[in-house]
Parts: C-alpha cells; sequence; structure tokens
C-alpha cells in the first residue's frame, strides 16, 4: 500500500495573526515494507506531516495518493484509510480508558465493526506482539508502569491490523532500558509482519540502527531523504539545524582524524566494533 | 472545531486598549452591561452598538473574532427570540395555529437580542483584549476591600487564573485525545444520541485523568515554591494607572451619561409628531 505525497503544503491557524507554515511542498514515496525515520527539530513539522497520512489534517494544498487513490476524494472512506494506517501518538499512553488493558486493546477493532471473537482475537494477538506479560492482561491500564502502558497503547493501534504503522516518539520519556525493548520490538514486528514503519524522532542514535531510510525535516520541508549512511555523511548540516549525527559517527571521525585507518561510514556500535577490528588486523 | 471557541480566549496585538488597566477595562465592561439594561428607547442600543464598534476598531481585533464567539451561543439566541415573540401577550399582529405575534413580542424580541448580542460581544472584547493573568490581577485589586469581611479575595483570584490558564491546555489536550481516538476508529460526529454520548467516554476519561495530573503537578510544583496563600504576599509588577486610564475612566463617563440620557428621549416620538 504505497503513499505518495504530491506537492503537500500545510498552515496552521490559516486565518490569525499566529499563522504559520508547517509544512512547505513536501514530495514523498513511501513504498511497502519500509522502515523509515523521520527526524527533525522541535517544531520541525514531523508530527505535522504524520498526521496527514492518515488524514487526520487536511493539506491546505497538494494531495496525497494511498494505493493509488487520492484521500482528498468527496467519496473516499477516512475511516477504511485510518485502519490501514495506524498512527501512534507521542505519549500515547494518556489517550486509555478502558477499565482493564485487554478492553482497551479491543476499542480499536470494535470501531471496525468486526465480529467479537475475531476483536478479542486481534486484540490477544496484539497484545502478544508487543510483548506485554499475560498476567498484565485484566489489570487496569493506569496502574501499569510507564513502558507498560505505552505497549499497550501501542497494541491498541496494532490491534486495528494497519499495513502502515506510524510511532510518533515512541520512545519519549523512557528510560534507556525501556527505549532498546520497543525499538527491538518495533523491529522484530516489522521482520515478521512485513508492514512499512514509520518512526518519527528527534535523536539520531534511536533511529540509526533500525531504520533502511531517514527522512530529515528541518522547517517544514524536507532537507535529506536517503540510506542512513549518506545521511550522516552531512553531519555538520545536521548540526546547523539543531540535530547530530550518531555517536558512533563521531568516533570513527575523530579516530580516522587521528591517524587510525578505519572507514568513517558506521551507522551502528556493531559495524563500528567490526571496522575497528578490522582496521587494527584482528 | 474546538479552535471556534473565543469566549476567554486571548488576542495578542498592540493596541491602545491591549494597553489599559485591566481595572478599566472590568469596569468598563460591567457599567457596558449595566447600560445595555437601563436603556427606554432603541436609540440607546444604537449608541451601545456605536460604542462598541468603536472599541473593536480601536482594538485592532479582527471583526470575524467577535463572530466567532456568537456561533457558541447562537442556540441560545435563537429560543430566546422564539420565546419573546411568540409568549409575549399583548395586541396580536399575526395568528396561525395556537400562536401568535404581537407587536409587544416583536419589540421585546429585539431588545433581548441586541442586549444579548452587544452583552456577548462587549465582553468577549474584554478578554479578547486582556490576558488572563491580568485580568484576574485587575480582580484582586478591584476587590481587595472585601478582605475586610473575610472573603479570601487571593485564594479566589488564584483560582480563576488557574482555571483560564488551563482552558487553552485542556483545549489542546482535548483535540490531541480527540486525534488519537479518530485513528483509533472513534467516530464523534454520526450515530444517534445514546451513540454519540457513549462515543465520548473514550474522550472524558483520559481528559479528566490528565486534568487531575496536571492539577497535581501544579500543586507540587507550587509548593516547591513556597507557596502559602496572598498572606505578605507582594507582586513584581504591581498594577498602576497610567494616564490613558483616565482617559479611558473618561470615556466611560462620558459613553454612560449620553447613552443612559438620549436613551430616555423618545426619538421616535418626536418624529411622529
Amino acid at each position: 500500500m504505497p503513499i505518495i505525497l504530491d506537492h503537500v503544503n500545510y498552515v496552521y491557524d490559516s486565518d490569525s495573526p499566529t499563522s504559520k507554515k508547517a509544512l512547505n511542498d513536501v514530495c514523498l514515496t513511501i513504498p511497502d515494507g519500509q522502515f523509515i525515520g523521520i527526524i527533525g527539530h522541535t517544531g520541525s513539522g514531523k508530527s505535522t506531516l504524520v498526521q496527514h497520512l492518515n488524514g487526520l489534517l487536511k493539506a491546505t494544498e497538494g494531495h496525497i495518493y494511498v494505493d493509488g487513490e487520492d484521500i482528498y476524494d468527496k467519496d473516499y472512506n477516512l475511516k477504511k484509510l485510518r485502519s490501514k494506517v495506524g498512527l501512534v501518538f507521542q505519549y500515547p499512553e494518556h489517550q486509555l480508558f478502558e477499565i482493564d488493558v485487554f478492553s482497551d486493546v479491543c476499542y480499536g477493532p470494535k470501531n471496525l465493526g468486526l465480529e467479537k471473537k475475531e476483536v478479542e482475537l486481534r486484540a490477544y494477538d496484539a497484545l502478544r506482539k508487543v510483548g506485554l506479560p499475560d498476567d498484565l492482561f485484566y489489570q487496569s491500564p493506569f496502574e501499569l508502569s510507564g513502558g507498560q502502558k505505552r505497549r499497550v497503547a501501542i497494541a491498541g493501534v496494532l490491534a486495528m491490523k494497519p499495513k502502515v504503522l506510524i510511532l510518533d516518539e515512541p520512545t519519549a520519556g523512557l528510560d534507556p532500558k525501556g527505549r532498546n525493548e520497543i525499538l527491538d520490538q518495533v523491529k522484530q514486528l516489522q521482520k515478521e509482519t512485513g508492514i512499512t514503519i514509520l518512526l518519527v524522532s528527534h535523536s539520531m542514535d534511536d533511529v540509526a540502527e533500525y531504520v533502511d531510510r531517514i527522512i530529515v525535516m528541518n522547517k517544514g520541508a524536507v532537507k535529506y531523504d536517503d540510506v542512513p549512511k549518506e545521511v550522516f555523511k552531512h553531519y555538520k548540516e545536521l548540526e546547523e539545524v539543531g540535530l547530530a549525527a550518531p555517536q558512533v559517527t563521531y568516533i570513527m571521525r575523530d579516530l580516522a582524524a587521528n591517524g587510525v585507518p578505519v572507514g568513517t561510514d558506521a551507522t551502528t556500535i556493531h559495524e563500528a566494533t567490526e571496522e575497528i577490528l578490522r582496521a587494527l588486523g584482528r | 472545531m474546538l479552535r471556534d471557541i473565543t469566549l476567554g480566549q486571548y488576542y495578542q496585538t498592540a493596541s491602545p486598549i491591549h494597553d489599559l488597566d485591566p481595572r478599566v477595562k472590568l469596569t468598563g465592561t460591567l457599567l457596558y452591561i449595566i447600560s445595555l439594561f437601563c436603556f427606554k428607547y432603541y436609540v440607546g442600543y444604537l449608541i451601545a452598538a456605536l460604542f462598541l464598534g468603536l472599541m473593536i476598531l480601536v482594538s485592532h481585533v479582527p471583526f470575524r473574532f467577535m463572530i466567532k464567539g456568537m456561533k457558541a451561543i447562537l442556540f441560545l439566541l435563537v429560543i430566546t427570540v422564539m420565546f419573546n415573540l411568540f409568549l409575549t401577550p399583548g395586541t396580536p399582529l399575526v395568528t396561525f395555529w395556537k400562536l401568535k405575534i404581537t407587536i409587544e413580542g416583536i419589540q421585546m424580541a429585539c431588545t433581548m437580542l441586541s442586549r444579548l448580542v452587544l452583552l456577548i460581544v462587549g465582553s468577549s472584547l474584554m478578554t479578547l483584549t486582556t490576558t488572563p493573568n491580568h485580568l484576574t490581577d485587575g480582580m484582586e485589586k478591584m476587590m481587595n476591600p472585601l478582605k475586610v469581611i473575610k472573603v479570601p479575595v487571593h485564594e479566589v483570584a488564584m483560582m480563576m487564573s488557574i482555571a483560564l490558564r488551563f482552558i487553552p491546555i485542556l483545549l489542546e489536550e482535548t483535540d490531541k485525545i480527540m486525534k488519537a481516538q479518530i485513528a483509533r476508529g472513534a467516530d464523534f460526529e454520526n450515530g444517534n444520541l445514546i451513540a454519540r454520548a457513549k462515543s465520548l467516554v473514550p474522550l472524558l476519561v483520559p481528559l479528566f485523568i490528565s486534568a487531575f495530573r496536571r492539577a497535581n503537578d501544579l500543586a507540587m510544583a507550587m509548593e516547591a515554591r513556597c507557596y502559602r496563600g496572598g498572606e505578605g504576599r507582594t507582586k513584581m509588577k504591581p498594577l498602576m494607572y497610567k494616564k490613558a486610564d483616565f482617559v479611558g475612566y473618561g470615556i466611560l463617563i462620558f459613553y454612560m451619561v449620553c447613552s443612559i440620557g438620549l436613551s430616555r428621549i423618545d426619538f421616535i416620538g418626536l418624529l411622529a409628531r
């Protein structure tokens, strides 16, 4: 289910003095099965961008095609689109409301009008996929820890079986362990089911290890759109827009500058280790 | 959708009205509302509307912001007009079925409509040109004499400023939760009354929880800064009258005398004679 953005512009509060151009002529193609990182400084338009993909915000100008259909057509079924493009918001645990975890996850599929059995099956499946222990299924979602709540919220969207899953800063406010767990699980999910995943973040270290492609947003426009290695070559420019390359990149560059014969395009800790070992001849 | 509510929202720009002391604006709004209920003939409403129009012009707030505020009370306006139109006893003008429109009814409906519209637009002009903090500062200062009879003036003002401060935050939060639930297939717009009321649960529960969480955080933050009520508390920027404020009071008195005075004269009657 490829998504194509064609010259999308979006203006916030267009009729007030605080009006602000949030998206500026964005053109993107999102093919099936990719794991994409969307990176940008606070206020760069990344959250605005992803809210367009499931029709929550309507572009002031431009078109979005999902599966070849224009989602701004009058008779386009937006509800169906939202079941195909799942969006997990920032701090998704704030949207939990049911008396127990299981019923909360059921909410999404129930809205799709599925049978009770199918709804429960999907909820169970989604909760297993995010790695929540079985004994928590019937607890109140408000008694769980921060990381667990977030998993429940992600499961709530997963249970709708989307073909594209968008996660807006899924690791915000989590400790390093919780962060890695969530990201590992997302990667695992993508491997198993082959769905497209868009990961919104402002931290390069978060995404570098996981994604196939990085889209860098700056001031509402796409600045870079390439594989991680290529994007990190522009680390000087990235710094200018308030971002940074992963720490590994800096270490490799420093090593090379100080006479260690290593290549500088490693983006993950694993690649860097291999490269250093190779350079040292082990 | 939620951005349409202008009542209690501040419109940022530079204007003589924005610069006025909040006490002037509060008194002004209060006197303006009182004046609306003192008119005897329609001339009064005309003057009041002109005065308000002038003030809106001076305030640099676009006129459509006032109209936006009206949308929220459209229902109330319609009901008021209907009731007055049909239920006022007097000389019947038109009669159909059991309903009759009387001359007195039409007059009453017009009076009520102009009063309500002017009242709402007048008070939204105040909130559009005054930040919530300024407003409560002004109220606190004006209610200060009530301390003598043990009214907790500072506490009331603090509560009000917190409540006002939280309106935009909670609106934003509502917008966010609404979007999140729509992304999960929620439908807030279709279905019958019961279905729609039910669909609000996924919105209201998270909203209440977030309000409590915020209240808790705020209480903690205030306590951490040793807040202990109004006793002995001073202000960094105390309210002070400037020259423009006295001019403001002058204009107000002039308006009151003019509008109420002139509205006592029956111009239509004079012309008819």
